[in-house]
């Protein structure tokens, strides 16, 4: 494999609270490299969301990076700060969110917005910047470019927006794209579009992508490898194919099989017993030992494992490395 | 077995115009969304049918039709024989009612903040009359939670906690049918396993019919006997939940599971469905779904398909079969 | 049943007392936190109590005749009296009364004036907001119509014609009596309409809420559901008001009396004393105007400031 193009290595962020320091980001290291889609799964509150914008450098204080570092190409990012950090926000990494709406601006044309960007973070003249503008439209799969490309985004459907969205995150021809969620808002007929659009983007401009996700079925599909997280730290990092057919860790496990999936034809759904806990109230040892079937003396009091303990795989002391009868 | 809920050409339509003044002055015409057009379906004694749909499929406003929150336009629904519309005596209305109860899908916007779980829980039986000492105690651990939780206010549960005092308050109306309009959609996968085994648990132990909405079709695929399938406001294909799945016969079922995202189809390229959703308040003539079918031909654009039965399935479609 | 094992952080199992919960709670926190919050909130606390206490404290009663003494007139504060050798605190006015003493009765018929104009606004405007809201069509719309009539005009016109018309139908020799529930009646209702305006606003968010939805289906009736459900939900931006409403019935009834439209000269306000003070204030006797003024403008502001906490306090998007 080539040199990633995002590394993250032990990345932490805490937020100093009022009981005491949060670490909703824990130790969390990852690379993609270029053409490769990263899937970062997990249920709300994993900290998913919050590594992603500690990456791009949009955490709000009092959240802040406290250990570790990303690196862009080599060249560290994580203490980057004001401008520079923006440039390399709109330039070199794109980030497209949950919610299309919120991300446009809706007092301007989607060609005003796209020519915005694009004039800001490369060096072209204007007319060069609208040709690039359309040409990103068109990307993304948007029809009768010349006609839409002055039309205010609440004239567009949500699918169309959220294409909108994305072309704003490539426009600069970033290298990174960060999409949180990009479709949990969309009707599953247009999640498969946009999904797809994704994919053939990624493969087609070399992107590095991390995707953002709580939906075990998206990742499957569309990524190449999967990041799985639990409680802010990493649980499971793999192949997508190799997680899903054995689940090292049993969180990932149980994760999915409370999937329901009708090829296994069971009356009752697997369940994880139990919730998430609460960042500031953590168990002592490995943070899933309370909900974990396979629990022993070592997950209570040992200091909680990292994917060493399983090669790299699995931040278990005892992971199922064959598949688990259902 | 029979039919507890029988709906029948059930319709709503909204008045989305402009206000008055602006629509003189720009001369629109009134405009009118029709949100659920001509719907008809039975709800079977102990079961559970679901009804799936995209997001303006009228899912949700069949439900409040239902449950009676919303008024039919046209059409009726019948709860036990009893037609909830037209039935003159007030009593009786009340009694019937009572068999009804939903659960909604914010959990967090579903219950009172300001009132103890006790109180939240056995508001049904109070609105009713009966007797309510020890009934939310009981309650809570009918549904995995503990009798001290009774003493509590909502913010101290998590989001399947709080689901589960949701289903609580339903049963304290004892009730024969629960409306679930997307119950598990606001959960976690690991949580939404616990809710949905929960309400199995329940629906065996005490008689109850769901009537489940949700878009999520490994859910309905799990929770459902028998499932209809919306499409702008329309019921476009209804059948058992093996029959539907194993043989859909609409194309926009057949595109529906194409599309949603399966475990083992790593890296699977598909090529994704056409357009999106129509805009409702101008829907297209014909078949609604005729601009995005793959199979369409003239007749779909001009002629709109009625339900007809094909073997078990009931379905929408000139060219099915 | 389900084989659901409770796996609840420890937190939640034990439960601490009331008390120790309402001690550690967020609206606590954030009141340690805020300096300004602390010192409002001393301030009124110790002008409320003063006020409260004032036969106590008191030193003197100036409302009484018999103890007056028109040769301690004009004493200056903290001298002996050249005549009777009498010290006066903050001095004392033309007729040989206390200031302090004066102030203190003063600020018990400022503060008894404010709370209960503001209770009656409040009352009106919750009460009317949400009838507006929960019911809807027309009635909704003569309320709210009447409402944005008297938002047209000041509050202080309001309650001067509300005051004038009281005043005139009222037989000369009750007066003086009435006075102070006039100017409740006359303050209370200039004030209601931004607490009706509130509540018919949050009142419409909550209304569609499923715990509403749900209290409907279940066959509650509109008003169990107004009362019971959505009134408690409304009630944080209406303390909000209130508070905020108080400093400005206190400035509006010491308005009103200085105009000499409120509080009559026998039993004085705040107001009333700084409208006497004024007269004194080019002759040299600078401290009859400036005592009474400078506690009125540390009861407005402190309890201005304490508003402006409170609402940031209770809003839920501010919090951490």
């Amino acid at each position: 494999m080539t040199d990633p193009v995002l590394s993250v290595q032990g990345l932490t962020v805490e937020i100093p609270g009022r009981r005491g320091i949060l670490r909703p980001v824990d130790d969390v290291s990852f690379d993609i490299a270029a053409g490769e889609i990263l899937g970062v799964v997990g249920e709300s509150g994993a900290g998913k969301s919050m590594t992603g914008n500690a990456v791009i450098g949009l955490l709000d204080p009092p959240a802040r990076i406290s250990a570790g570092q990303v690196m862009l190409k080599g060249e560290p990012i994580h203490t980057t700060k004001g401008d520079a950090i923006r440039r390399i926000r709109g330039k070199r990494m794109g980030m497209i969110f949950q919610d299309p709406l919120t991300s446009l601006n809706p007092l301007l044309t989607i060609g005003d917005q796209l020519t915005e960007t694009i004039l800001q973070h490369l060096d072209v003249s204007e007319p060069e910047a609208r040709r690039r503008a359309m040409t990103a439209l068109d990307d993304v799969g948007i029809p009768a470019v010349e006609d839409r490309i002055d039309s205010y985004p609440h004239q567009f459907s949500g699918g169309m927006r959220q294409r909108v969205v994305i072309a704003l995150a490539l426009c600069a021809e970033p290298e990174v794209v960060i999409a949180d969620e990009p479709t949990t808002a969309l009707d599953v007929s247009v999640q498969a579009q946009v999904l797809a659009l994704l994919k053939r983007l990624c493969r087609e401009k070399g992107l590095a992508v991390m995707l953002i996700t709580h939906d075990m079925g998206v990742i499957a599909e569309t990524a190449d490898r999967v990041a799985v997280m639990y409680a802010g730290r990493m649980a499971e990092l793999g192949p997508v194919r190799d997680v899903v057919t054995v689940a090292h860790h049993p969180y990932t496990a149980g994760l999915m099989a409370s999937t329901p999936d009708a090829s296994r034809g069971e009356a009752r759904l697997r369940q994880i017993p139990g919730s998430m806990p609460r960042l500031g109230n953590l168990p002592a040892g490995c943070p899933f030992h309370p909900r974990c079937d396979r629990v022993g003396e070592k997950c209570r009091h040992d200091p909680r494992p990292d994917l060493s303990v399983d090669g790299g795989r699995a931040a278990c002391w005892f992971p199922l490395t064959e598949k688990a009868e259902t | 077995m029979s039919a507890i809920v029988r709906v029948r050409n059930l319709s709503r339509v909204f008045d989305v115009s402009k206000p008055w003044l602006n629509r003189v002055i720009e001369r629109l015409p009134k405009a009118r969304l029709r949100a659920v057009d001509d719907v008809s379906f039975e709800i079977e004694e102990n079961a559970c049918y679901a009804l799936v749909g995209e997001s303006g499929s009228g899912k949700s406003t069949i439900g409040k039709m239902v449950v009676g929150l919303l008024p039919p336009s046209q059409g009726s629904v019948e709860v036990m024989g009893v037609d909830l519309a037209t039935e003159p005596e007030g009593e009786r209305r009340v009694e019937v009612r009572a068999n009804l109860q939903m659960i909604f899908q914010d959990p967090y916007a579903s219950l009172n903040p300001r009132w103890k779980v006790r109180d939240i829980v056995a508001e049904p039986a109070v609105a009713q009359g009966k007797a309510t000492d020890g009934l939310a105690e009981a309650l809570l651990e009918k549904v995995g939670l503990s009798a001290v939780d009774a003493g509590k206010y909502p913010h101290e549960f998590s989001g399947g906690q709080r689901q589960r005092i949701c289903i609580a308050r339903a049963l304290a109306g004892e009730p024969k049918v629960i409306i679930c309009d997307e119950p598990t959609s606001a959960l976690d996968v690991s949580v939404q396993s616990q809710v949905l085994n929960l309400m199995s648990d329940l629906r065996a132990d005490l008689g109850l019919s769901y009537l489940f909405i949700s878009h999520d079709l490994t859910v309905v695929r799990h929770m459902a006997d028998t499932i209809g399938v919306l499409y702008l406001g329309a019921l476009i294909e209804e059948a058992p939940r093996d029959r539907l799945f194993e043989d859909p016969k609409h194309p926009y079922t057949q595109m529906l599971f194409e599309a949603a995202p399966k475990m083992d189809a790593f890296g699977r390229e598909i090529d994704p469905p056409k357009g999106e959703i129509p805009n409702p308040i101008d829907p297209p003539s014909g078949c609604p779904f005729h601009p995005r079918c793959p199979i369409a031909v003239d007749r779909c654009s001009v002629d709109r398909p009625e339900l007809r039965w094909i073997g078990s399935t009931r379905v929408a479609c000139h060219l099915a079969e | 049943m389900t084989d659901t094992p409770d796996h609840r952080p420890p937190e939640m199992q034990a439960r601490p007392s009331r008390l120790r919960r309402a001690w550690e709670s967020d609206f606590i926190y954030s009141f340690t936190r805020s300096p300004v919050a602390m010192v409002s909130a001393f301030v009124v606390v110790v002008l409320v109590l003063g006020a409260v206490f004032a036969p106590l404290i008191a030193p003197y009663d100036p409302f009484n005749p018999a103890s007056l003494n028109l040769m301690n007139g004009f004493t200056p504060p903290g001298t002996a009296n050249q005549f009777t050798g009498d010290v006066f605190v903050m001095g004392s006015d033309d007729q040989g009364r206390d200031v302090f003493s004066t102030i203190l009765y003063g600020m018990r018929i400022s503060l008894f004036v404010g709370f209960a104009a503001v209770l009656l606004a409040m009352t009106i405007g919750v009460t009317l907001g949400l009838i507006a809201a929960y019911v809807g069509g027309w009635v909704e719309t003569i309320i709210m119509r009447i409402a944005d009539v008297q938002l047209t005009f000041p509050a202080i016109l309001v309650a001067m014609l509300i005051f004038g018309i009281a005043q005139g139908i009222t037989p000369p020799e009750y007066r003086d009596q009435v006075a102070i529930w006039v100017l409740i009646l006359a303050i209370g209702l200039s004030d209601w309409v931004q607490f009706a305006r509130v509540v018919r606003g949050a009142t419409l968010v909550e209304k569609n809420r499923e715990y509403v939805q749900a209290a409907r289906l279940v066959g509650r009736s509109g008003n169990a559901i107004m009362l019971r459900h959505i009134l408690p939900n409304v009630l944080n931006p209406v303390l909000v008001i209130a508070t905020i409403s108080l400093a400005l019935a206190i400035i509006a009834e010491a308005t009103l009396s200085f105009l000499g439209v409120g509080a009559p000269p026998t039993k004085p306000s705040l107001g009333t004393l700084i409208r006497i003070g004024q007269e004194f204030m080019f002759s040299g006797e600078w401290w009859i105007l400036i005592f009474p003024s400078a506690t009125l403008l540390a009861l407005a502001l402190s309890i201005n400031l304490l508003g402006d906490w409170l609402r940031d306090a209770l809003n839920p998007k501010l919090r951490a």
